[in-house]
This record gives C-alpha cells, sequence and structure tokens, in this order.
C-alpha cells in the first residue's frame, strides 16, 4: 500500500524553529543568525558591533562551531552574554540546539541576539533556527563568484555584508559583478560594503540594525 | 557533512506515517531531492542502512528522484533549465533569474505492508 506523505524531511527541525522565533518573539529579542564561508568575518563583525553599540543596546551571542570555543572566549570578553553551541561534527546549527542555547540565555536583557552559525554555505542555508533576519557574508578575497556556486545560500539571505573592502586594491573582486549576481537571485536584498578592520561602511550596518530594532 | 541529521529527520518523518496507518513494515521510501540541496544520497543510505536496524523499516528500498534546478526569466518569463550554474535566460539572454525548482527535500511517499 502506498500512502502519500508530501512532507518536508526537514519539517520537524521547521517547527521547532517556529517556536524559537515565538520565543524571541515573546522576549523583544532580534536576532541576527550570521552564516558566511570560514573566516569572512562574522566574529570579526559581530565584535565590531558590540563595540560600537556598547551601552546602547544589550547584546546577546550565541556562538556555533564544530569543536572549539575561540569566539565564544573572544566575545565574552567583551562583556556580553554568550553561549557556545558545539555541534559535534555538524556542519550548521539546528533549531534544537538554538533552542538549548536560548534556554540559557537571559532573553528578557537581551534586545539584539546574534548567532554565529557555522563557517559554511551550504548546509546552514537549509536548516532553519528561528532568527528574524539572515545575514550572509562574502569577503572579497573569496572572489565574487560565490553566490552562484552556492546560490540557496543567496536566496535565503535577507542582507550580505561584503567585508574586506580594504583589500579590494589587493584582490581580484569585482563589486558591481557581486551585486548583480546576488541581486539577481534575489531582488530583495540589501546589500553593505564593509570593512571590521578599518570601520569603513560599519556605520550603514548599524543604522540597518538600529532601523531593525526600532520596528521590531 | 549534514546527512546524518537529514537521515534522522527522515526516519523520524516515516515512522510517523507509517505508524498512522498501523503499518507493519516499510518496504520503500521515495524521497524528492532538488539538485541544489547539496544532499548526497549514498551517504543518506549508507547511515539509513544503520540507522533503521531493528526498526520497521529495515531493509526498506530509499527511492530518490532528482529535480533539476529551474529558473524563470524575470524579463521574458521564460522557464528554463539551470545547467552547470549558468543563471542566464536561453530565450532574452537576461540574467535576471528566480528559483523555481531544485531546493526540494521532502519525502513524496512511503509503501507499507
Ligand atoms: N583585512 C581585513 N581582515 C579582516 C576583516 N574582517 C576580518 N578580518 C580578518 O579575517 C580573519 C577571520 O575573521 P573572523 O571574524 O574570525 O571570521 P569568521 O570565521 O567568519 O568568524 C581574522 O584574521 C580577521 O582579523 C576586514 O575587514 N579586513
Ligand atoms: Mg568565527
Ligand atoms: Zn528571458
Amino acid at each position: 500500500m502506498e500512502i502519500k506523505v508530501l512532507k518536508d524531511i526537514l519539517s520537524a527541525n521547521d517547527q521547532i524553529a517556529q517556536e524559537n522565533r515565538q520565543l524571541l518573539d515573546s522576549n523583544g529579542v532580534f536576532t541576527v543568525n550570521v552564516m558566511s564561508s570560514p573566516g569572512a568575518g562574522k566574529t570579526s563583525l559581530i565584535l565590531e558591533t558590540i563595540r560600537r553599540l556598547k551601552g546602547a543596546v544589550q547584546i546577546g551571542v550565541i556562538e556555533g562551531d564544530i569543536s572549539s570555543s575561540i569566539d565564544a572566549e573572544t566575545i565574552g570578553k567583551e562583556g556580553v552574554p554568550v553561549i557556545q553551541i558545539n555541534t559535534g561534527g555538524e556542519c550548521h546549527l539546528d533549531a534544537s540546539m538554538t533552542y538549548r542555547a536560548l534556554s540559557n540565555l537571559p532573553l528578557q536583557d537581551i534586545e539584539l541576539l546574534f548567532i554565529e552559525n557555522v563557517g559554511n554555505l551550504i548546509c546552514t542555508a537549509e536548516f532553519a533556527i528561528g532568527a528574524h533576519k539572515n545575514l550572509v557574508i562574502s569577503s572579497t578575497p573569496e572572489g565574487f563568484d560565490k553566490p552562484l556556486k552556492y546560490p540557496l545560500m543567496f536566496t535565503v539571505a535577507d542582507i550580505v555584508l561584503i567585508n574586506k573592502i580594504d583589500l579590494l586594491p589587493h584582490v581580484n573582486f569585482d563589486t558591481d559583478a557581486y551585486k548583480k549576481t546576488v541581486k539577481n537571485l534575489n531582488e530583495s536584498v540589501e546589500i553593505f560594503e564593509v570593512s571590521c578592520t578599518t570601520g569603513q561602511g560599519i556605520d550603514r550596518w548599524l543604522s540597518w540594525l538600529q532601523n531593525q530594532l526600532r520596528n521590531r | 557533512m549534514h546527512e546524518l541529521a537529514i537521515t534522522q529527520a527522515l526516519i523520524g518523518l516515516v515512522k510517523e506515517h507509517a505508524e498512522k496507518v498501523g503499518a507493519k513494515k516499510v518496504e520503500r521510501i521515495n524521497v524528492v531531492v532538488g539538485e541544489l540541496s547539496g544532499f548526497v544520497g549514498q551517504s543518506v543510505e549508507f547511515y539509513f542502512d544503520q540507522m533503521s536496524a531493528g526498526t520497521i523499516m529495515e531493509d526498506a528500498k530509499l527511492s530518490f528522484k532528482t529535480i533539476p534546478m529551474a529558473g524563470r526569466c524575470r524579463d521574458c518569463s521564460k522557464e528554463f533549465d539551470i545547467k552547470e550554474m549558468d543563471w542566464t535566460c536561453p530565450s532574452c539572454k537576461g540574467s535576471s533569474i528566480e528559483l523555481v525548482r531544485g531546493n526540494e527535500l521532502f519525502v513524496e511517499s512511503i509503501e507499507v505492508d
């Protein structure tokens, strides 16, 4: 006997992601899922944002990593609540790992939560975790053809940052071609150019964030 | 990669649906996989063989139907298969393409006894 199922394999994950979203909403926590290849600048961006918004916005961080806790330690030094998730070999965070981390954070004291996902442009795009916005970071040394190689990631993105623009004179990165490719995959995405090292462009990113927080 | 997590989710979903109809045995699982989903069938089979042992779906045949990537041109509305990541409209050469197929990952049906 054949039984129709027609259900997404990841529907159980999606269900938990929705519960995470409700938990975040009921505590008024605006949450950004930060995704990129390893080394594109996720931790650097989170650190720079914490430093700039210190005193103005209460920030919390969840650090996803396959096994190490170096990033969590660096962020902990900034004096913000941070929870480390070791995925134990999995190349992405999923909704239930995220739920466990959320249960260990003082959510009522947090206005803005960053979730640094595992450095990976493939699987992280497939597992919803309940964040309000998906942020994808590309960095100029990676080359400008990433969006065509990993289109799914760019179709789930709400905002894309091009990081390491201080290196533009030294690398082969065609910013216009990159932006056009991303916009073609995803018309509504917003794209900002930044450098976490020199601080260039960070103001625009911060005003985007503060706008989101006001409309939360 | 994430095939272990996918296999776990797959087994959970199949179990739920098989139990709902009081099945004694699951013989076949028909899965639909978009080309873009970065999913490696062989490694799901590998995990499935181990994780299904002793369950209602032990020895079930996993069948994967692959859906090629397809796009729709935003300029001329033509739908076409995207081959080798070439996101150009074959009709008007436009490059503003919306993905219409290729990111599926679902269980279409199960065959039970
Ligand atoms: N030149 C330059 N280097 C950067 C920039 N942002 C980050 N980096 C460096 O890139 C490396 C990886 O950054 P990190 O934030 O750890 O990346 P993650 O793996 O995505 O978290 C570090 O050595 C950073 O100092 C930038 O804007 N310009
Ligand atoms: Mg990091
Ligand atoms: Zn066309």
